[in-house]
């Protein structure tokens, strides 16, 4: 281990090794193509392709690196609505995904802040968030569809620009990510010592200062913490939400490949939206740091 | 009319039934302009009674004036410099004592009031970290970031809550001198809480012990007839310094002393007597037993 040590091996050898013996698992369970040679029943060689293996139609990692290819090589082309580059999909999934997000802060923030500041208010709502919180993507999205199946926003040619179904899914998004800024600024909110507020209090600060210039500063970390898990909520819910609409974008591409039946592309579908999601995580706690006070 | 009036004033905490009295029949008149130091016992109620001045708690009983007016809020009127600094931490030096300062003189001119927050950083010789944050200075630096932010409201009575309670021994002294210096350019009035009778000595006018918890109340006042400057290592052998701390302490641990209450508990004596060696070792160790049993004995302790 000293050799590891001296040339700070393990910290790249490690996780290669990780990734390799994932690597060998997954040959090892993936589907082999096997080409015999048999007779038929009129006695006439034939050749059968036959797939064996644990798991015969998991495509090997090669498999999965041949299809996924065209889609990595141009990763902005657009061949049709649901062949696109996997970057072009990614953008179209992360603009939506921004939208529901901006949308969930947007609520869940004042929300959070009238929870912290008010016990009466949470004792109203309390029951209401504790069962709705942990409702998923997949049951939010039909009642999204009833609540705005009247939106119908048309453009010129007449083609629909925003419909029941884009509303639908920002709504999902929105309020599957809410609840952890919610509770998360709502804390942040009750945790500001008193010391601060006593400040605000002999300065006779106005509720407005009060809240912009003591209680908003005091609560911000906890705020960012909850804006990062929320953000990893809104990434997970966009496959679903992609699924059930058939929108491109990520998740719309995973789901029409499975139907496809090109199972490498899947692999490849869900290998992207778990690096996105990593690099999500990791800007926002770049920001998350930025923000921690004393 | 005097200047800062406390009228038999009363506090508790607790809901009805369990409640407990922190403070009973507090009386307390402060002149314009004088020093006042309350020395009291940790826990005796200083922080609840230097609160109520403030306006930060209401009393259950009796009334707090200020120039004949009844205080029921906090206001910049009442300047407090809190036990634990009370620094806003995303804030600099600067901004902290700027946001008392944009607060209180609406009416005046930007410059003016950064020269009055420059003018009060410079007081407590903070000129050189006024771009700083709260977390990167000392504790001391940072209690003299919260008397410069309560001096700069310009009050017209300054509260100090145990202001070096926090801080070490030279520190503190450093500290205390500073005090009596600035004091000493305005002459402003001051209440000054402490638990420190030599601190108490060394800066106030008049020193009042408050008794201990629970329904402290306030001793007589004693004056502190020592001559301004007063000087640190002379003081200790001054006749004067000598007869108020007699007088202060004596009321502290006698009559404004914790009640005495004794208490019988039992006590448990432990085994003295080794085990028996020379037994030899069964499974349950049953004859190796120590030979003395555990002694019991009931005795009455009375309580400091």
């Amino acid at each position: 281990m000293n050799f590891f040590k001296r040339y700070k091996l393990d910290s790249v050898l490690l996780p290669l090794i990780g990734v390799g013996a994932f690597l060998i698992l997954w040959l090892a369970i993936a589907g082999r193509v096997e080409t015999r040679k048999t007779l038929d029943e009129f006695g006439d060689p034939v050749t059968k392709t036959v797939k064996t293996g644990l798991s015969p139609d998991l495509p090997s990692p090669a498999e999965t690196w041949k299809a996924s290819k065209p889609y990595l090589a141009e990763p902005f082309a657009k061949r049709g609505e649901l062949d696109q580059g996997i970057l072009a999909f990614t953008i179209l999934s992360l603009s939506l995904v921004m939208q529901g997000y901006l949308i969930a802060l947007a609520i869940g923030t004042p929300l959070g802040f009238f929870l912290g500041l008010s016990k009466t208010f949470t004792k109203a709502m309390d029951p209401i968030i504790q069962v709705l919180r942990p409702v998923s993507p997949l049951a939010w999205f039909p009642l999204g569809l009833v609540l705005f199946s009247s939106v119908k926003f048309i453009d010129g040619g007449g083609k629909t620009v925003f419909g029941a179904s884009d509303a639908a899914a920002l709504f999902t998004i929105a309020v599957c990510s809410m609840w952890p800024a919610v509770m998360n600024t709502a804390v942040g909110v009750r945790a500001v010592p008193t010391d601060y507020l006593n400040v605000a209090k002999v300065l006779k600060l106005s509720r407005g200062k009060t809240l912009f210039k003591v209680l908003l500063p005091a609560t911000l970390p906890y705020m960012f913490t909850g804006f990062r898990l929320s953000l990893g909520i809104a990434w997970l819910v966009i496959v679903a939400v992609e699924m059930l609409t058939g929108r491109p974008g990520v998740g719309g591409f995973l789901w029409q490949e499975y139907n496809a039946g090109s199972y490498s592309r899947i692999i490849l579908c869900i290998l992207t939206i778990g690096i996105v999601g990593l690099v999500l995580d990791r800007l926002m706690s770049v920001v998350e740091s930025r923000f921690k006070t004393a | 009319m005097p200047f800062l009036e406390l009228n038999s004033v009363s506090k508790g905490y607790g809901a009805e039934g369990a409640r407990s009295e922190v403070l009973k029949d507090i009386n307390l008149i402060v002149e314009e302009g004088e020093f006042v130091a309350i020395v009291g016992y940790s826990g005796a109620g200083k922080t609840t009674l230097i609160s109520m001045i403030a306006g930060l708690l209401q009393p259950d009983a009796g009334s707090v004036k200020l120039r004949g007016e009844a205080i029921t809020c906090p206001g910049p009127d009442r300047g407090i410099v809190f036990q634990n600094y009370s620094l806003l931490p995303w804030l600099t030096v600067f901004e902290n004592v700027a946001l008392a300062v944009d607060q209180v003189f609406p009416q005046w001119s930007a410059t003016q009031r950064r020269e009055q927050v420059e003018k009060y950083l410079a007081m407590v010789n903070l000129t050189p970290a006024a771009g700083k944050l709260p977390r990167e200075l000392s504790g001391g630096m940072r209690q003299r970031v919260s008397v410069a932010r309560a001096l700069a409201m310009e009050p017209k009575i300054l509260l100090l809550d145990e202001p070096l309670g926090a801080l070490d021994a030279l520190t503190r002294a450093t500290l205390q001198d500073e005090i009596v210096r600035i004091w000493e350019q305005d002459r402003r009035t001051v209440v000054l809480i402490t638990n420190d009778v030599d601190e108490g000595i060394l800066t106030a006018d008049r020193i009042i012990p408050l008794s201990a918890g629970p329904s402290a109340t306030l001793g007589p006042s004693i004056a502190v007839d020592i001559p301004r400057p007063r000087n640190r290592k002379e003081l200790n052998s001054a006749p004067a310094f000598k007869r108020v701390r007699k007088a202060v302490l004596d009321y502290l641990l006698g009559t404004g002393g914790r009640q005495k209450t004794t208490v019988s508990r039992k006590l448990t004596l432990p085994d003295l007597l080794p085990e028996n060696l020379d037994e030899p070792r069964t499974l349950f160790g049953a004859k190796r037993v120590p030979r003395r049993r555990s002694e019991e004995k009931f005795e009455s302790v009375e309580l400091a």
